[in-house]
């Protein structure tokens, strides 16, 4: 498993007050799996995404990340996972404005300690992968929406990143733009073997993926597509 | 039918009265129709005619096979194909007007089964050839059909919890029509 995340609870707050945004949640992807999130808001889909990212702390439960588990590893081997391992997608980009593309999707390597030429290089390559290597030099305010899009992918998949988390990728794309956001992850999961983890409110997107949960309350209460691990479960049972 | 006899015996007429109240008279069943579905329904050991009042017109009532019948049908979400009318807002309808079924587990049941129908489509459109244009155009159709009806389910479900907690309206009695006392 990429991911597996077990009896994650988060709770905001305590007593009278406290927020139970997630309350015992289980979920494991497997390399190559897209798996979606979906729920009303307020259900815990983004609490649940930020924890698998290492962003924030669960109350209790676990958190393995490529068989590393977040919540008993120290503050700086989090830092150096999420910057190897994990690529996050946000619904607004967060590109930095004063950086080309190129520039953006290197720079979590270059933090890391990868030399700019090397990075550059393997941002270049990122790039192409989601189709849009003529941009590299380019500034985000001079780009579309979706192609803005395809940079942050880009920037989640550079180097060697294993999972692959987007909050509400398509939640500021036209629905054809969105849809080939979609498109883009599923081939990323079937070909680089990543583990994706996708929430979005929209059913025709989530519809791109593996196995869809649908959480409410921060409870997982509904999985639809083939049950998680079937060939696994077949061959523990012999 | 099963569904409006679950909680007492009924005659045909207020069968047929209260389907129309509980699905908003979309569907307008005859009274014919209701006494097919019936005899049917006794065929089929699920329900069985009970005391009439000595005037020739029959109460049914639900049997225990009827019952076992009735609750699987509540928790088997309607397949996208082969939906004769429109039946998972029958069943919708009626599981909202009928005591003691778990409206919200009926619309999570089926929301996934959708979801499932949704994701197959989507399978479909991707493994399609580039020029199989008009086979694409049909998927397309198959998947907006899906999409609304998930968005429909997520507004029942807002509704739902809107209305949880008020009151349900009293029970409607129906008199009987003069056309019917006419005939027993
Ligand atoms: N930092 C926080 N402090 C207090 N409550 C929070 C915080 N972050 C999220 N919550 C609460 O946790 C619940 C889940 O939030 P979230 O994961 O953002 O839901 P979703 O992404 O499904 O809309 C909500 O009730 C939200 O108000
Ligand atoms: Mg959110």
């Amino acid at each position: 498993m990429i991911l597996d995340i077990r009896k994650l609870t988060r709770t905001h707050g305590q007593g009278e007050q406290a927020v139970h945004a997630l309350r015992g949640v289980d979920l494991a992807v497997a390399p190559g799996e897209l798996v979606a999130v979906m729920g009303p808001s307020g259900s815990g889909k983004s609490t649940l995404l930020t924890c698998a990212g290492g962003l924030d702390q669960p109350t209790a439960g676990e958190v393995l990340v490529d068989g590393n588990d977040l919540t008993t590893l120290g503050r700086n081997a989090v830092a150096a996972l999420r910057r190897r391992r994990i690529g996050y997608v946000f619904q607004d980009f967060n590109l930095i404005p004063a950086l080309t593309a190129a520039e953006n999707v290197a720079l979590p390597l270059e933090l890391d300690g990868t030399r700019s030429r090397a990075a550059y290089k393997h941002a270049v390559t990122a790039l192409q992968e989601v189709g849009i290597e003529e941009l590299a030099d380019r500034f985000p305010d001079d780009m579309s929406g979706g192609q803005r899009q395809r940079v942050a992918i880009a920037r989640a998949i550079v180097g060697e990143r294993r999972l692959l988390l987007a909050d509400e990728p398509t939640g500021a794309l036209d629905s054809d733009t969105g849809e080939a956001v979609l498109r883009l992850l599923r081939d990323r999961c079937d070909q680089h073997g990543i583990g994706g983890v996708l929430v979005t409110h929209d059913a025709r997107h989530a519809a791109w993926a593996d196995r869809v949960v649908y959480l409410r309350d921060g409870v997982l209460v509904g999985q639809a597509g083939p049950l998680p691990d079937a060939d696994a479960l077949l061959q523990e049972s012999r | 039918m099963l569904a409006l006899l679950q909680d007492e015996p009924k005659y045909g007429y207020q069968l047929r009265g209260e389907f129309e109240a509980a699905t908003g008279a979309t569907w307008p069943l005859n009274i014919g129709q209701v006494y097919t579905t019936l005899t049917r329904l006794e065929r089929d050991g699920l329900v069985r005619a009970a005391s009439s009042e000595g005037d020739g017109r029959s109460m049914y009532e639900i049997t225990d096979a009827g019952r076992t019948e009735l609750a699987n049908w509540f928790q088997t979400p309607v397949a996208r194909e082969s939906r004769p009318r429109d039946e998972l807002a029958i069943k919708l309808a009626l599981a909202l007007a009928v005591p003691g079924v778990d409206v919200s587990a009926v619309v999570q049941r089926q929301r996934m089964s959708t979801m499932q129908s949704l994701q197959e489509l989507t399978r479909q459109k991707r493994n399609s050839a580039e020029g199989e244009i008009s086979w694409q155009l049909v998927i397309e159709s198959m998947i907006f059909g899906a999409e609304a009806e998930i968005r429909w389910l997520d507004h029942c479900e807002a509704m739902l919890l809107r209305h949880r907690g008020k009151p349900r309206p009293a029970p409607q009695t129906y008199d009987v029509p003069a056309d019917q006392e006419a005939r027993s």
